[in-house]
């Protein structure tokens, strides 16, 4: 069957002589897939929008590092002045804005993006449309938030409220500047991307399985970010809630956090923690499932008690939803709800720490091999285990109430968000790269960065235990001398710069490996560089476009992995067949693919629109509301699939018929491989 | 040793997995196409968005000033409850609409249609006729955290059914053009279980809001 690979230009007009013409609005045509730019502007293949995702989220969390370099400077010795006091409190709201909205989420969007569909098998996401339309949302909605910055002076009117801007406080009474409304708007924007993917990724998920692929064989990774988008699912309504009482208090003068009108105070610390306590675990679950990868892959044996690792991820789902008080034990909620939420909090590290052994358990015994990734995410194990400690304490309410808002509540979540997230980030990021690209990261650069990260992130985070049990608290842009606090924050700001280093030593790692496999000096990684186990590998590298050369039939668990190996007539582990051989080239280009879509980022472009127009003239919101409007209606009046479909990968077979083909399923009839 | 891998033919499942607007062919691991699921999943999450809602008025319901008119003065039961009827009533036609549909009955699916929508149209502009009585009797939407808490709970209702209008109105402009016969039948069955879920939230609301004070 021929392939047709034609270039178009996206506004090129019909040639009159296609047979369907399904464009109510107008004689636009799909954009070409004509390579460049507009590849990955109106693309919306999973993958790339995965990488999208995760270079959006790199970029974020490298703001966000500045951030943090500039208020460890500030609080490097007492006395310090490079940062006024108002200007410190929108720096460390940024700080946390960015990396937990703009960083965190994202880097988990774009693994759960990139790996969900390869992991089941699936040929793409159930709605590729939205999911691209998901991705220019967030980044629009992430550029909206940094604006504040720079517009109407320079540090003048970002927010300043910290992450969880507690109201009546971020009222317009006690922060006039406009910075609260652009954290309001923004989040709002960034979360209708997160509640978008969410539903994308669980219909994903439920229903586009490969033949086999029970929820029990699948990945733990795939399991893991499910559960993930659960949580998306039903926290992220709960702070449109909140943001929306928000913004309309500020704007519209409503009365929801207005204690003058006997407005309860509470009323937004109880909607923010609702959302706010499975946040940790929507943040947390997917580097929980790649270091569930790493491990086994690299100790060479399969994950231990895996419907356990499942059934606490459930359990940690559940349960996240039942402890969110435990962030409000100072604000005088009464003993039995006190009472109530310590006993939750001390439940919910079961679960977690079910999965700590069962990692362990996982190694024991096994053929560890340490490269990079694998140090990473044993890394991850040992840091988030002293987070979750540290966090067990928080759970005696007689010890939070002195610990709140010191910087041992500072330590105790960088443990958990950097130690265990961020270097499972990084870990995946070694361990998935020559799949997504193609080509390995330099392993010597990675183990040296690894190890300036480690203990530039315990230099950082550890003193500030110390700090925090002597009293300094959380969020003074300065401190005086004479307090005991001098040294350890001097040694905090030397590991943030450390950190730093590793961030950039990571970064040209990935510059300095692509020149070696330019150059050809680097080994092509193969499908399967690392002797994996789930279906991802089973593919060429990079995935081609269309993931899988033919519907793998799922029997197993590590369906992959039991392909490569078996067991002879005495027990032994031999291999049946290599990955090379086992693995798809991703030479069948007769896959007929979703097309490119212009109306995703048209509708997306809107929002921000509509967000500049509430916060400074109205008129604009109707300018961003046609965007919207009209992205849309383009966008559902669009066929999925392009009917006149002149990209690659045409299937010049496919008809939307309801007949059955009989002569192509004969011609295409099960094939039988025999390996030796 | 000899393991026989089966290989499976990719052309129709590869073309359904990635197709969303063709129910016919679907072939999906719960049997159940990808629009219809998505609507269900997204009918779970704006579950919650109500509950915040609903709770938020349920915590400032009381909270007024002592000259302020309170919820039990300023609802007229008989009127929202007749508005509530016609609301309910645009279940049963949208029902009726899908199933004419079915039967490629498209004369039949159109009046139905258009019933739906006008009746969604009725219910919405009782609601602006509510709030402007409300408004002249004192009852801003800054006056205090009832009136604060009461527009926003029922401006947010408003949204979801006047959103509902335009989607209904679109599938009538669609059905108008020839668009929509009974092979894109799912469409209409998705739309119809956005305008359910709408209803059962003006339900809640509707004996949260209106009976309870009484």
């Amino acid at each position: 069957m021929a392939v047709v690979e034609q270039e178009q230009a996206p506004l090129e007009l019909e040639s009159g002589e296609g047979q369907i013409t399904e464009r109510p609005l107008g004689a636009f045509t799909r954009p070409g897939d004509g390579g460049g730019w507009r590849s990955w502007l109106f693309t919306v293949d999973h993958k790339k929008i995965g990488i999208m995702y995760g270079a959006a989220g790199l970029l974020f969390f490298v703001i966000g590092g500045i951030y943090a370099l500039f208020m460890r400077l500030q609080l490097a010795r007492p006395g310090n002045s490079i940062l006024s006091a108002e200007t410190y409190n929108q720096v460390f709201t940024m700080h946390g804005v960015v990396m937990i909205f703009l960083a965190a989420i994202p880097l988990g969007a774009a693994f759960s993006n990139y790996l969900i569909p390869l992991q089941i098998g699936a040929r793409d996401v159930a709605f590729p449309r939205l999911n691209a339309f998901s991705f220019w949302v967030f980044l629009g909605g992430g550029l909206f938030l940094l604006t504040s910055m720079f517009i109407g002076g320079w540090w003048e009117n970002a927010p300043d409220g910290g992450w969880f801007a507690y109201s009546p406080n971020t009222g317009v009474l006690f922060s006039p500047s406009k910075g609260i409304d652009f954290f309001a708007i923004g989040l709002q924007i960034t979360g209708i991307a997160s509640l978008v993917g969410a539903i994308n990724l669980i219909v994903t998920v439920l229903n586009m399985r490969s033949p086999g692929m029970t929820l029990m064989k699948m990945p733990v990774l795939t399991w893991m970010l499910f559960i993930v988008q659960m949580l998306l699912l039903f926290a992220m309504p709960v702070i449109s809630v909140a943001l929306f009482l928000l913004t309309f208090d500020r704007l519209f003068d409503a009365n929801f956090f207005n204690v003058a009108e006997g407005a309860d105070p509470l009323l937004w610390q109880h909607l923010f923690w609702i959302f706010g306590h499975p946040e940790v675990y929507i943040l947390i679950l997917p580097s929980f499932g790649i270091i569930s990868e790493i491990i086994p892959t690299f100790s060479r044996k399969p994950i231990f008690g895996y419907p356990f690792m499942i059934f606490s991820g459930i359990a940690i789902g559940f349960m996240g939803w039942g402890v969110w008080a435990h962030h409000m034990f100072a604000s005088g909620i009464g003993p039995v709800a006190v009472a109530a939420f310590s006993v939750s909090t001390m439940f919910i590290a079961v679960p977690t720490g079910v999965k700590i052994l069962n990692w362990l358990a996982t190694m024991w015994g096994g053929r560890i091999r340490f490269t990079t990734p694998m140090l990473y995410a044993t890394s991850v194990v040992a840091m988030f285990t002293i987070g979750g400690l540290s966090g067990v304490t928080h759970s005696l309410a007689a010890a939070d109430t002195q610990q709140t808002d010191t910087y041992y509540i500072v330590a105790h979540f960088h443990y958990v968000i950097f130690g265990g997230i961020i270097l499972g980030f990084f870990g995946g990021f070694y361990f998935w790269w020559p799949k997504m690209f193609g080509y390995f990261l330099s392993e010597k650069i990675g183990k040296s960065s690894f190890w300036v990260m480690v203990i530039g992130f315990n230099l950082t985070f550890g003193p500030m235990h110390i700090l925090g049990l002597q009293g300094m608290s959380r969020r003074i842009q300065t401190y005086s001398e004479g307090q005991g606090f001098d040294l350890w924050n001097l040694v905090a700001t030397i590991g943030a710069f450390l950190i730093a280093v590793a961030t950039a030593m990571f970064i040209a790692n990935v510059y300095i490996s692509w020149r070696a496999h330019r150059a050809g000096k680097t080994p092509a990684p193969g499908p399967d560089p690392w002797d994996a186990r789930s279906l991802e590998w089973m593919t060429a590298s990079p995935v081609p476009e269309h993931n899988f050369d033919e519907t793998i039939e799922v029997e197993r668990q590590d369906e992959f992995w039991h392909r490569k190996w078996g067991k002879d007539e005495t027990g032994r582990v031999v291999r049946r067949a290599t990955s090379e051989e086992v693995a798809h080239d991703g030479s069948n280009t007769n896959v007929h693919l979703p097309s490119p879509s212009y109306w995703p980022i048209v509708a997306a472009l809107g929002l921000p629109i509509i967000g500049y127009g509430l916060i400074y003239n109205l008129w604009l919101c109707v300018f961003g509301g046609l965007f919207v409007l009209g992205g849309l209606y383009g966008w559902v009046f669009e066929p999925v699939d392009d009917p006149n479909a002149d990209g690659h990968h045409d299937d010049d077979d496919h008809e939307h018929s309801d007949e059955p083909r009989a002569e192509e399923t004969d011609e295409n009839s099960s094939e039988e491989v025999s390996v030796d | 040793m000899k393991i026989v891998l089966r290989r499976f033919p990719l052309t129709e499942t590869a073309t359904d997995q990635t197709s969303t607007d063709h129910s016919e062919d679907h072939v999906s691991t719960l049997g159940v196409s990808n629009d219809k699921l998505g609507m269900w999943v997204f009918l779970g999450s704006d579950c919650l968005l109500f509950g915040g809602l609903i709770s938020t008025y349920m915590l400032y319901k009381d909270r007024i000033g002592p000259d302020d008119l309170g919820p039990e003065e300023m609802f007229d039961i008989p009127f929202t409850s007749v508005s509530s009827f016609v609301l309910l009533m645009s279940s049963l036609t949208v029902v009726l609409a899908i199933t004419a549909l079915r039967r490629n009955d498209i004369r039949r699916s159109r009046i139905w249609l258009l019933s739906t929508a006008i009746l969604g149209a009725i219910f919405v502009g009782g609601q602006v006729y509510e709030f402007t009585v409300f408004y002249r009797e004192g009852l801003g939407y800054t006056t205090n955290l009832f009136g604060t808490a009461f527009f926003t709970l029922t401006g947010f209702h408003g949204v979801h059914v006047s959103v509902g209008v335009i989607m209904l109105m679109s599938m009538y402009i669609q059905s108008m053009r020839g668009k929509l016969t009974s092979d894109n039948e799912e469409k209409l069955e998705i739309i119809g279980l956005y305008w359910h879920f709408v209803d059962v939230v003006w339900i809640v609301i509707f004996t949260i809001v209106y009976l309870f004070p009484q």
